[in-house]
């Protein structure tokens, strides 16, 4: 073996520490890489992807049968901004149920093959259905619970004759276009079926069984709004006019399956950053500490004859060796954790990855062990320029005495045992050492601040649903609700059920206003505590009619403030109000108008019930149900589980978090190691003077305290400025002005509990070299003179 | 007082340092242990003062039985019992003289104005308090040896351990040192006393043992018998014996932790 190999070899087996927390953190670095990498790919592309597989429909439109001809639909296909079409196929708004359990209103689209060119589908149980009576499901829709299996038989409730189906299969539409699908002659007959029925009694809703043509297109460029209106206008034109009856963009669809996680990507991609800045700091904070703790050996080596070149190949090497094992057990363990995302999302949207893409893996691990390279390099490059003599001379000679005002100060605090106040001023002696350490344990404290303020901030960010425990609704006519036909009684009814503690109905209208184009979503609200259900940013809630409340984006598109009068057009009838506030109100993009019942008129569609704590809430809604029965409406418990999309990104941030954590108390434990072993004939000396054991511990654990308190200060307040910055990235990105309570995620227990984070990453980190220090032979240590 | 029976203490390699040496000194005493580098002066010193344990043997001090201590144990009864000098003076360069004569006593849980006061009246009778609040570094070998006496004899102990006290002065600052172990002697206090130094030896001690290759000689005991054991030998003894071991040798040459070991 040559010279150079065996000095290698002899610095990898003799510094062991040193080599495995390298090891170690370069793990846990590439790890938390791929896992932060793949997530960030994770949360923002699927829904694309599965898209583009799937040929997903950029615009689904609704078409009167009686205003079009087939000939005029298929001549939209070359309407401007129109790559492909597909359709027509008739839809029927069906209601369905299997003896007791009622279904709420499906709308079925009429299709004979899954396969298309425009928002092909994907079969995930089952077969097609072919024949007369059968059905199949949306796989991603609503009723995709265990209560429904290929084979159950479906009564249509609202069809004439009550006719049945089977559930033959499931089947996934990536841009959600129905909620079920049979053949389009069976379609065609539940409409028809419908549409004699209504005939013969015109009380019902209009809107509810109108015979209707689905037409799917994909167009050339459909990345913004604008661009799908523009296409959708084109296509409107190339019909008689009134025939487009309504029209969905996939842009909602994405916002709808992507959600929250939307929100996430910002807080993503600084976790990722917070990540690597970790990794990146840690390991050249271990190699440098590692290379010039051997400072004496390279003044030895070069004594010998080494060339400061071969020196710094020697270290180089010598620190590529631990870092490159770690690097490819960190890629497994980062892949594998990735498993459970790929799974996940394959399952939500439809797409077909294998796993994270290769070049994550190979970007992560060059990019670590370029940074080990770098430091070793740098680290021996300059021990290797040092004076042989001097390089030998390290080590002798005590250091200049920096930091003896700390222990004298420290020596003088009072109730202090001495192992302690000794210890306290250890870190006044080498203050670069030691600043290192704060960073480690700041960045540690970092993450978890940050960690912690992402979990609060989206746990805040909710809407109605998310705060009603119960909901009552009329049955369903055509895809909305009906009116309820009697508001007092049911009023009367949620009032008198006990364990009631407020409601809010609500009533959706449309209206437009100057300023914004197309029609806009108006909430009519009644009850007492409508307020708790929306977070104000500026301005006041309602307190009557004539006034309204809505989000930042709406003040934006229409260039108005808060106290200003505005103008609701709804139904022909011009109705003035007053902004009277700024809401965080993230429905329909911020474009939601809300205001009282009485200013539009309206009467609710739905009542959200919340609950007096300790209240049952299945108990409470089956009450509720019997006691609104003679009322027709029904009261039904809110499903208040998170996305699952949601709940696995919590999951793998806890667990990223946990992995930088474990880098941090990894930095401590390698700079406390160092310490110590620089420190032995000091610590030799105490024990000859009788220092117990348990004192070098006492000593050794509180030499970090005080890097431990201002690393978890220094972490918690960088945790919380990037928390800040990211929500304010946020909020610009997304055009809302994000309330109070969404921005400040941390109460003053949780940062005193997050500071505290600092020491216990420190301690945990020191425990392990504090008691190889109190076990070290005495007549070893001493020896090393 | 100091029990020492059938003690060996063996290494991994080489030859036992100790062997099977027996060894009783009686308070007031003062006894000084000779032999050239290498026949396991320090060994039996260190067996005594808890920091080591024998291989076979017993080690008895004020019915104490040292060798059974645990760490925990052993630091107390150093603390209680046992002070230390050593040829480097071990001093710790961060402390001013006056923590580092405290030390002992603030390890023992004394309050640290008690302590104060002690350090103070021990470095006045060592004629070094002046230097009570200038750090190691500053002082001349003689005064940092007297400083590490004040902090020996913090704590009162019984016995007072040196390890060639004189070893690294020249030969002013040995003759000061010289005269405070003497003076100390005569005032009582029972010492155990390692050196090369034949007048230090004859000056203070009341009794020579003599070592070589880890067992006693059987020579005189008094210290008169000096005469074999001249400079010139010790030396070359200690050339042959390091060498074949190589405990020291190897490390010098490949040891990464050398860097520590230097200190
Ligand atoms: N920790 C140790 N490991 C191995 N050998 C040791 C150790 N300490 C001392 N020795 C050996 O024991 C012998 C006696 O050493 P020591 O008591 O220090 O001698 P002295 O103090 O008389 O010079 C020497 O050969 C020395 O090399
Ligand atoms: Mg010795």
């Amino acid at each position: 073996m040559s010279a150079l190999g065996k000095v290698v070899r002899s610095g990898v087996a003799r510094r062991r520490v040193p080599t495995i927390v390298t090891g170690l953190v370069v793990m846990v670095a590439v790890t938390s890489a791929v896992l932060g990498a793949s997530l960030s790919v994770a949360s923002r592309g699927p829904f694309e992807r599965a898209f583009q597989q799937h040929h997903g429909a950029h615009l689904a439109v609704r078409i009167d049968p009686a205003k079009a001809t087939p000939a005029q639909l298929d001549a939209t296909a070359t309407a401007a901004g129109v790559a492909a079409v597909a359709g027509p196929f008739p839809l029927a708004t069906v209601s369905a149920g299997s003896g007791q359990f009622r279904m709420p209103p499906m709308e079925v689209a009429g299709r004979g093959t899954p396969d298309s060119a425009v928002d092909e589908l994907t079969l995930t149980r089952g077969r097609w259905a072919t024949g007369p009576a059968e059905i199949v499901l949306a796989a991603n829709g609503r009723f995709n619970g265990p209560l429904l299996a290929t084979g159950t038989e479906l009564t249509l409730d609202n069809v004439p004759g009550n006719p049945v189906v089977t559930v033959v299969g499931f089947a996934r539409s990536i841009t959600r276009t129905a909620d079920a699908w049979a053949p389009p002659d069976q379609v065609t007959a539940w409409q028809t079926a419908q549409n004699q029925n209504q005939n013969q009694s015109q009380n019902q809703n209009q809107t509810a069984s109108q015979p209707g043509y689905q037409m799917l297109y994909r167009l050339t460029t459909a990345g913004t709004q604008a661009q799908v209106e523009a296409a959708n206008e084109a296509i409107a034109a190339a019909l008689p006019a009134g025939s487009l009856t309504s029209a969905t963009s996939w842009l909602a669809v994405r916002r709808d399956v992507v959600g929250d996680t939307v929100l996430l990507i910002p807080f993503l991609i600084a976790f990722g950053l917070l990540g690597i800045v970790m990794a990146v700091l840690i390991v050249g904070n271990v190699i440098a500490g590692a290379v010039a703790s051997a400072t004496r050996r390279i003044g030895i080596l070069k004594a010998l004859g080494f060339t400061p070149g071969q020196v710094v190949r020697a270290y180089v090497t010598q620190a590529l060796i631990p870092a490159a094992a770690g690097a490819v057990l960190g890629l497994g363990t980062g892949y594998l954790s990735t498993l459970p995302v790929i799974t996940k999302t394959n399952d939500l949207y439809g797409t077909t990855d294998r796993g994270t893409a290769p070049w994550i893996g190979v970007l992560v691990v060059a990019g670590i062990l370029a940074v080990v390279a770098l430091t070793a390099w740098a680290a021996s490059a300059r021990a290797g320029r040092l004076r042989t003599v001097d390089a030998l001379a390290v080590g002798r000679t005590p250091h200049a005495g920096r930091g003896r005002w700390a222990s004298r100060l420290t020596s003088r605090i009072p109730l202090l045992s001495r192992p302690v106040s000794l210890g306290l001023a250890y870190p006044f002696t080498r203050p670069m050492r030691s600043a290192g350490m704060i960073a480690a344990i700041a960045f540690g404290a970092a993450s978890v601040t940050f960690a912690v303020g992402l979990a609060t901030s989206l746990s805040r960010i909710d809407e109605v649903e998310d705060i009603a425990a119960v909901q009552i609704t009329a049955p369903m006519e055509g895809p909305r609700p009906s009116r309820i036909t009697d508001p007092d009684k049911v009023v009367a009814a949620i009032t008198a059920q006990s364990g009631t503690s407020g409601y809010l109905g609500t009533a959706r209208t449309e209206v437009t206003t100057p300023g914004a184009t197309g029609q806009l979503t108006a909430m009519g609200l009644t009850g007492p505590d409508a307020s708790r259900y929306y977070r104000m940013v500026s301005g006041r809630w309602l307190r009557g009619p004539g006034e309204i409340v809505v989000a930042t984006p709406f003040l934006t598109a229409t260039g108005t403030k808060v106290g200003d009068q505005v103008t609701l057009t709804s139904e022909g009838r011009d109705i003035p109000v007053r902004i009277v506030g700024e809401a965080f109100n993230i429905d329909e993009d911020g474009m939601q108008i809300l205001t009282d019942q009485a200013t539009l008129g309206l009467t609710p569609e739905i009542y959200y019930i919340t609950v007096k704590d300790g209240t049952d809430i299945g108990t409470y809604a089956a009450a509720l149900s019997t006691a609104l029965e003679p009322l027709g409406a029904v009261a039904d418990t809110v499903d208040h589980s998170p996305p699952e999309m949601l709940v696995l990104i919590d999951a793998l941030t806890a667990l990223l978090t946990v992995l930088l954590v474990v880098v941090a108390g990894l930095g401590v434990l390698n700079t406390v190691v160092l310490e110590t072993r620089d420190r032995v004939h000091d610590l030799g000396v105490h024990k000859a003077l009788g220092m117990t054991p348990r004192q070098t511990i006492a000593m050794v654990i509180a030499s970090v305290v005080l890097t431990g308190l201002a690393g978890g200060a220094a972490g918690v307040a960088v945790g919380v400025l990037v928390q800040r910055a990211v929500l304010a990235a946020m909020g610009r990105g997304t055009g809302f002005t994000l309330p109070a309570s969404v921005v400040d995620a941390y109460g003053p227990g949780v940062v005193l509990l997050l500071a505290v984070g600092g020491l216990v990453i420190a301690v945990a980190g020191a425990l392990l070299p504090a008691g190889w220090a109190a076990r070290t032979r005495t007549v070893t240590a001493l020896r090393t003179e | 007082m100091i029990e020492l029976c059938d003690v060996t203490r063996r290494y991994d390699e080489g030859p036992p340092a100790l062997d099977d040496i027996c060894v009783s000194v009686a308070p007031g005493e003062a006894v000084a242990i000779l032999g050239p580098s290498g026949s396991g002066k320090s060994t039996l010193l260190n067996l005594v003062a808890g920091l080591d344990h024998p291989t076979t043997g017993t080690v008895t001090v004020d019915g104490v039985r040292v060798d059974r201590l645990g760490e925990a144990a052993s630091a107390r009864y150093r603390r209680a019992r046992i002070g230390l000098v050593f040829q480097f003076f071990n001093l710790l360069d961060d402390l001013t003289v006056s923590d580092n004569v405290m030390l002992p006593a603030q390890l023992a849980g004394t309050a640290r104005a008690d302590a104060e006061r002690r350090a103070a009246d021990l470095l006045a009778r060592l004629g070094v308090s002046r230097h009570s609040d200038a750090y190691p570094g500053r002082l001349s070998g003689g005064e940092r040896q007297r400083v590490a006496v004040a902090r020996a004899l913090m704590n009162n102990p019984a016995l007072l351990l040196a390890d060639e006290p004189t070893g690294a002065l020249d030969t002013a600052s040995g003759e000061e040192v010289r005269k405070l172990l003497t003076e100390l002697h005569a005032d009582g206090q029972t010492i155990i006393l390692v050196t090369h130094d034949l007048t230090l030896a004859t000056a203070c001690a009341t009794r020579t043992i003599r070592l070589l290759d880890g067992r006693i000689t059987p020579s005189a005991a008094e210290g008169r018998a000096g005469a074999r054991v001249t400079p010139s030998g010790a030396e070359g003894r200690a050339g042959a014996r390091v060498t074949p071991s190589g405990a020291e040798g190897r490390n010098r040459a490949t040891g990464d932790d050398a860097a520590g070991r230097d200190r």
